[in-house]
């Protein structure tokens, strides 16, 4: 067969395929060497990330209603299952060119930070043929023409994830976490594993497209009965898909494995958290959006029960995660939190049908947040060096001990945001394009991409909620959400880089690139003559990896911002290149100014409550947090405590589940009935042999032993009779003849 | 009747036995030429395996399916004792060709893992050989007395490996304990078995045990008239489907009938583990299959959706027990438990898909719990202790070890890409299907909506899967290594090796590429389902 690969069918092929074979080939031929195995990880996604982009121009080249007709793609015959074969393939509609825009980008920019950050682990290889498959993984769920096969590739992130966040093994508190988030994302797995085999049960066929773009298909899907539960079989397949979402984006209640996953290597949470994972749960329910909406009007308020239970957990999740965000001082798990309520923002974007603008906060959001993280990492690379400086020069504390397991509440130093403080001088690009990311993410009006697309969401829920109370429902909590976003985001960011530094730690902390230029710059300007420009010994080396940490932020910084011009109100080319994905025309609601002012103040309110609170007088050292202060003591320890609700599920969901497998079934049923059972059989048969022993022993053996003994022992009584005496003898014929003669006389008579 | 004799399965099943007796006859001393004779012996039937593999034509198959007729591939088929209607009748079909090649590949592999026993090696050897014999035979019999005889050989050798060459401390408890529930379980079978025989004897007036001709006699209906006619609602299909399949379902593992297969498992030595949980349980769901389901489809049809219980409790329970426990070694055996309950399940399923499913997880169980307990084996000649808690850090140590481990692991949580995955999901597809016939009257609901809900909780079962292997991966290859404990931890050996990449090759083309045997196991599986009435 003659395949030109480099045709848009097949290129989609050679995308995943590279850091699939990186992976291969860091594993069995360069796990030795640590820069061979970088450049071959670096080489896999670079080839990837270009090919992507030809295939994005391609698309956007050729983007006009036809692809909706016609899409990239090609299969290949896989397995077959009683009479319907399943073909593995990959598409290309604007949806995934999207996706690939995103993706392979957003990889490899953690790839080039990864060699930085990871630089003098002793297992940089594995961790380079991890990263490598979990890229890998991701582009073969984005690729998939079926669900089966992004199924495959969710799994397959899945046991990355796993491997990653347990990537420190020797640590316990790592290692936990890994088995946390596998088993948490896995009880949800096997229930979207549920889902797609009832759905390839009743539509025949996985492929996204017989089932997503066929109105005869979704119409059966919607209006067969479903066999449990009652509901539409396309009601029941997409619940389970979203629960399946609920584990892998780490919705309510499934959400508690994300903060933990900071376990990890920093890269890794961004990989996690922007590039992978937590936006393949969103993408997947984003793409199979058509059968969750399936039979529903929403255009007209009239919502399917899956998009009712996105929006209900997408809005609870939102709010709730913002709420836990506030009581963090660990800088990660702050981020950790804000991922979980922007990914809350887009559930319930779909809950609500708002599909344009969930898509384009997933894209927006994975940007900024790649940034945040990675800038996260510097800082606690920096604090680290710190530490350690600190502990030399004398006015550090000792070595502080980790803890045994995952403790809720127990935050590593370096990255305890109450202990740094003044960064900016010491990180300054880090600090800067950290606050770029910081503010899109609170949403600052107008300049950042975070904006557009939350303003997006705020504005379709705004649409419905005059016609119906659950898309208002879903808005108050989306409002609150944001202004509590904009507030935590100022908190984190000022109490890191703003004021003075607070510990020794933070005053020594690793200098970032440009300081020197920066502090002349700050200076010039006059405005705080207390930054001084100290001579800290730092290797070329350590400057370079500086530079690989930050080089990556600068790119991400420029996304952060102006991926969001694609999408506003006015100008909508992205809703216009997307549109044709889905078989009608997806909801595109007229500019409504309210809604806009009603972003603007939130995120403006949020900003400048926390600019009030945290940089107008900066926290000293040996203050109380402000917030900590406000929240008085119970709520903030239930807050630091994640709502007790990882203790909730040990309590009552773990323990009882051990104590009956201990109790009931290795004891009840196994131990005491079936090897009772089989014990009293065993006994009872040893019993009835002993009996037959006696048994034999005493009555057969008896008649057995006892006739022939009988008969010997008469011969021996007997014997006596041969005595050889003849008077004897002559005694026994008397006596025998007058037995005679006494029977005659009887006779006779 | 037509005679055909390829002679390729009469050649697999005579060289392990030929070479074991020739084994027995070398000088005591000869351990290194013993070991040798076993894996060449193992090895060419490793080759000869690969190539019924390979060679085994679907499309005939499908064609004479699509005919009707039985169709068996390499057929030796010569008169034996023909006054009682027992012929010499080997064949394959697409269920039991992946069969014969696992057990060659478990056979080959356990030899290599093997290689370091010194006490007896020639007699070990001897019975190891004696023991795959008899699991080749049983897998390419087509005459039940055949199959029956090889059974019972298979069973035999298997007491002595576990008395002679197990674990001290509870070997005999457990060779006893086996025997026993096995010998038992075969004994109910055959009684059945004899009842099919001399039922179909008396209807058609020929007295065979060639399954050939009993199918015929089943297709005929012969099965589902009364048995006895004082009780003439019950069918000898439904009177004696019970018997046959829980008879047989008793080496399979099924509850609660499975409790000798975790103290056999442990007491064993690791080769004799690994056949005994990769191949010789797969004998009882195949014999269970091929005796039962194949020729008492009416008797399935009333008995397997009640029997679906007992396979689910299976699947919950073995995986609710292996978390629980200290034990390495038991881990595993009950992960065996476990998982066997799926490849009920899938029969239970009774159409296309989910059976289909259950020969493709007869064959990647097999191969992935030979894997699991080569492993355990591994660790504990090094470590001289199973105990979880006690073990840890063992990936720096033995890394090869320690990647197979985690693959298998991953393969039986079900991962995707790997065969796992490819074995469970048609497994709940069948599940949420259901049988392709009405129900009994006033069974249950009167529908198979159940099954569904089966699906949902067997799923909930294999979450815990993921629980106990995460926990042996975590407790056992990574944490602290303990230096004091464990001063001499030597590195695997390159039979261990070799064995290692042999089994996770299986589990891995099989994942990727599907193809390579599930269209076999359909071709296999039509007929079955055409005699359910799917």
């Amino acid at each position: 067969m003659d395949i030109n690969w480099f045709h848009a069918d097949y290129l989609p092929w050679l995308i995943l395929l590279f850091p699939l074979v990186s992976f291969l080939v860091i594993v069995l031929f360069t796990s030795k060497n640590t820069v061979l195995s970088q450049v071959v990880g670096l080489g896999g996604i670079g080839v990837s990330w270009a090919l992507s982009m030809v295939l994005f121009v391609k698309t956007v080249w050729a983007a006009d209603p036809a692809l909706g007709e016609r899409v990239y793609g090609s299969s290949l015959d896989w397995m077959s299952l009683g009479a319907y074969t399943f073909r593995m393939g990959v598409l290309v509609d604007p949806l995934t060119a999207y996706m690939l825009l995103m993706v392979p980008l957003a990889c490899l920019m953690i790839f080039i930070y990864s060699v930085g950050y990871m630089r003098g682990d002793a297992h940089n290889s594995r961790f380079f043929a991890y990263i490598s498959l979990f890229s890998g993984a991701m582009l073969v769920l984005v690729l998939a023409d079926n669900l089966l096969l992004l199924f495959i590739g969710w799994e397959l992130m899945g046991f990355c994830s796993y491997s990653l966040i347990g990537f420190w093994a020797h640590k316990k508190t790592a290692m936990e976490a890994g088995v946390k988030a596998f088993m948490t994302t896995r009880v949800a797995d096997m229930l979207m594993l549920v889902g797609i085999g009832y759905l390839f049960l009743e539509a025949r066929t996985l492929n996204f497209r017989d089932i997503l773009y066929n109105e005869e298909m979704l119409h059966h899907l919607a209006s067969t009965d479903a066999i449990l539960f009652g509901g539409s079989v396309a009601g029941l397949v997409g619940v389970l898909l979203v629960i399946g979402t609920i584990g892998k984006s780490a919705q309510f209640p499934l959400h508690t494995w994300l903060p933990d996953a900071m376990e990890g290597p920093t890269p890794v949470s961004a990989m996690i958290h922007a590039a992978a994972m937590v936006s393949a749960g969103v993408y997947m329910v984003v793409r199979m959006f058509p059968l969750l909406s399936a039979g529903a009007d929403f255009h007209h308020f009239d919502y399917s029960t899956p998009m009712v239970f996105m929006g209900l957990i997408g809005a609870i999740t939102a709010l709730g995660a913002a709420v836990l965000a506030l009581g963090q001082n660990d800088i990660k798990r702050i981020l950790a939190y804000s991922t979980i309520s922007q990914l809350g923002y887009m559930v319930a974007a779909l809950g609500i049908g708002a599909w344009v603008a969930a898509v384009f906060h997933l894209i927006n959001h994975a940007f900024f947040k790649a940034l945040l993280f990675m800038a996260s990492g510097s800082v606690i690379h920096a604090m680290e060096h710190g530490e350690h400086h600190a502990a030399e020069h004398g006015h550090g504390h000792a070595e502080h001990e980790e803890p045994d397991g995952l403790v809720m509440d127990y935050v590593a130093p370096p990255n305890d945001i109450q202990r740094m403080g003044g960064l900016l001088h010491r990180l300054p690009v880090t600090a800067i394009t950290m606050a770029i990311g910081g503010l899109s993410l609170a949403g600052f009006p107008l300049l950042t991409a975070g904006f557009w697309s939350k303003d997006e969401i705020i504005a379709e829920a705004w649409h419905g909620m005059t016609n119906d109370p659950f898309p208002l429902f879903v808005l108050l909590a989306l409002v609150v959400a944001a202004f509590l976003t904009a507030f935590y985001t100022a908190r984190m960011w000022l109490l890191t880089f703003w004021g003075q530094p607070r510990t020794p730690a933070a005053e020594y902390a690793s200098l970032g690139t440009f300081r020197k230029q920066w502090v002349v710059w700050w200076n010039k300007r006059g405005w705080n003559k207390d930054v001084k420009l100290m001579q800290e010994p730092t290797t070329a080396r350590d400057r370079l990896s500086f530079a690989q940490m930050e080089t990556p932020l600068i790119i991400l910084a420029f996304f952060a911002i102006f991926a969001g011009f694609i999408g506003t109100p006015v100008y909508h080319a992205l809703h216009d290149f997307l549109a044709p994905t889905l078989l009608e025309e997806p909801l595109k609601i007229d500019f409504n100014v309210l809604p806009m002012l009603l972003s603007m103040a939130l995120a403006l309110g949020g900003l400048a409550l926390g600019w009030w609170v945290y940089a107008v007088k900066p926290l000293r050292q040996d203050e109380v947090d402000p917030t900590e202060k406000a929240l008085g003591p119970g709520v903030w320890e239930m807050l630091q405590n994640r709502l007790y609700i990882d203790i909730l599920y040990r309590r009552y969901l773990l323990r009882p589940v051990e104590w009956f497998s201990v109790n009931i079934v290795i004891q009840a049923i196994d131990k005491e009935t079936i090897d009772g059972v089989l014990e009293t059989i065993a006994e009872a048969f040893t019993w009835l042999g002993e009996a037959f022993k006696r048994f034999n022993t005493v009555v057969i053996d008896g008649v057995g032993d006892g006739l022939p003994r009988a008969v010997g022992d008469f011969g021996a009584w007997f014997r006596q009779v041969q005595s050889g005496r003849i008077q004897q003898y002559l005694l026994y014929v008397t006596l025998a003849l007058l037995a005679l003669g006494t029977l005659f006389l009887v006779q006779v008579r | 009747m037509v005679m055909t004799f390829s002679g390729v399965l009469t050649g697999i099943l005579l060289i392990p036995l030929i070479s074991a007796i020739i084994i027995l006859l070398l000088p005591k001393e000869k351990k290194e030429e013993a070991r040798i004779i076993a894996a060449m012996a193992t090895g060419m039937v490793l080759l000869l395996a690969l190539g019924v593999f390979f060679g085994y034509s679907v499309d005939d198959a499908n064609a004479a399916n699509d005919n009707g007729q039985a169709y068996f591939a390499y057929e030796d088929h010569v008169q034996w004792i023909e006054s009682i209607g027992v012929s010499w009748h080997l064949g394959v079909d697409g269920i039991s060709a992946p069969m014969v090649l696992l057990t060659a590949l478990a056979g080959f592999t356990g030899v290599l893992i093997s290689w370091g026993i010194e006490d007896r090696t020639r007699e070990f050897m001897a019975f190891f050989l004696l023991l795959v014999g008899g699991v080749l035979g049983v897998f390419m019999a087509v005459d039940l007395f055949v199959l029956f005889f090889f059974y019972e050989l298979a069973i035999f050798p298997m007491y002595f490996l576990i008395v002679i060459w197990g674990w001290v401390k509870t070997r005999e408890y457990a060779a006893m304990k086996l025997t026993l529930y096995i010998l038992v379980g075969s004994v109910v079978a055959l009684i059945g078995m004899l009842a099919l025989y001399f039922k179909a004897g008396q209807a058609t007036g020929v007295y065979s045990f060639d399954f050939v001709d009993l199918q015929a006699a089943a297709k005929a209906g012969v099965f589902d008239e009364p048995f006895s006619p004082a009780w003439s609602a019950a069918t000898t299909a439904r009177l004696w489907f019970p018997a046959i399949f829980i008879g047989f379902g008793v080496l399979a593992g099924v509850w609660p009938f499975h409790n000798w297969s975790p103290d056999g498992h442990v007491a064993a030595p690791t080769a004799v583990s690994m056949i005994h949980a990769g191949v010789l349980m797969k004998l009882g769901a195949f014999a269970a299959l091929r005796v039962g389901v194949q020729l008492l489809p009416e008797g399935a049809k009333a008995h397997l959706p009640w029997i679906i219980f007992l396979t689910l409790i299976n699947v919950v329970y073995g995986a609710l027990i292996a978390m629980r426990q200290r034990d390495f070694k038991y881990v595993i055996g009950f992960s065996s438990v476990s998982h066997m309950g799926l490849v009920s399940m899938g029969f239970a399923t009774m159409n296309v898909t989910g059976m289909t499913g259950a020969g493709l997880q007869m064959f990647s169980h097999g191969v992935m719990t030979a894997l699991f307990f080569a492993c355990v084996g591994m660790v504990y000649d090094r470590a001289h202790t199973r105990d979880i808690p006690s073990l840890g850090g063992f990936v720096q140590k033995l890394p090869w070890v320690a990647v197979a481990f985690i693959i298998g692991g991953f393969v039986s949580m079900g991962m995707p890409g790997l065969s796992g995955f490819v074995a469970e999901f048609p497994i709940f597809v069948g599940l949420w299907d259901g049988p392709n016939f009405a129900p009994d009257a006033g069974w249950l609901t009167g529908s198979f909506t159940y099954y569904g809900l089966i699906a949902v909780v067997a799923a909930l079962g294999i979450i815990v899967t993921a629980a106990y292997v995460l926990r042996v991966v975590g407790q056992v290859f990574f944490g602290d290594f303990n230096r004091e404990r464990f001063p001499d931890v030597s590195p695997i050996t390159i039979y261990d090796k070799i064995a290692l990449v042999v089994l996770v090759f299986w589990l891995v083309a099989l994942g990727v590429y599907p193809r390579l045997m599930a269209p076999m196991v359909e071709s296999g599986v039509k007929p079955i389902v055409s005699m359910l009435g799917g």
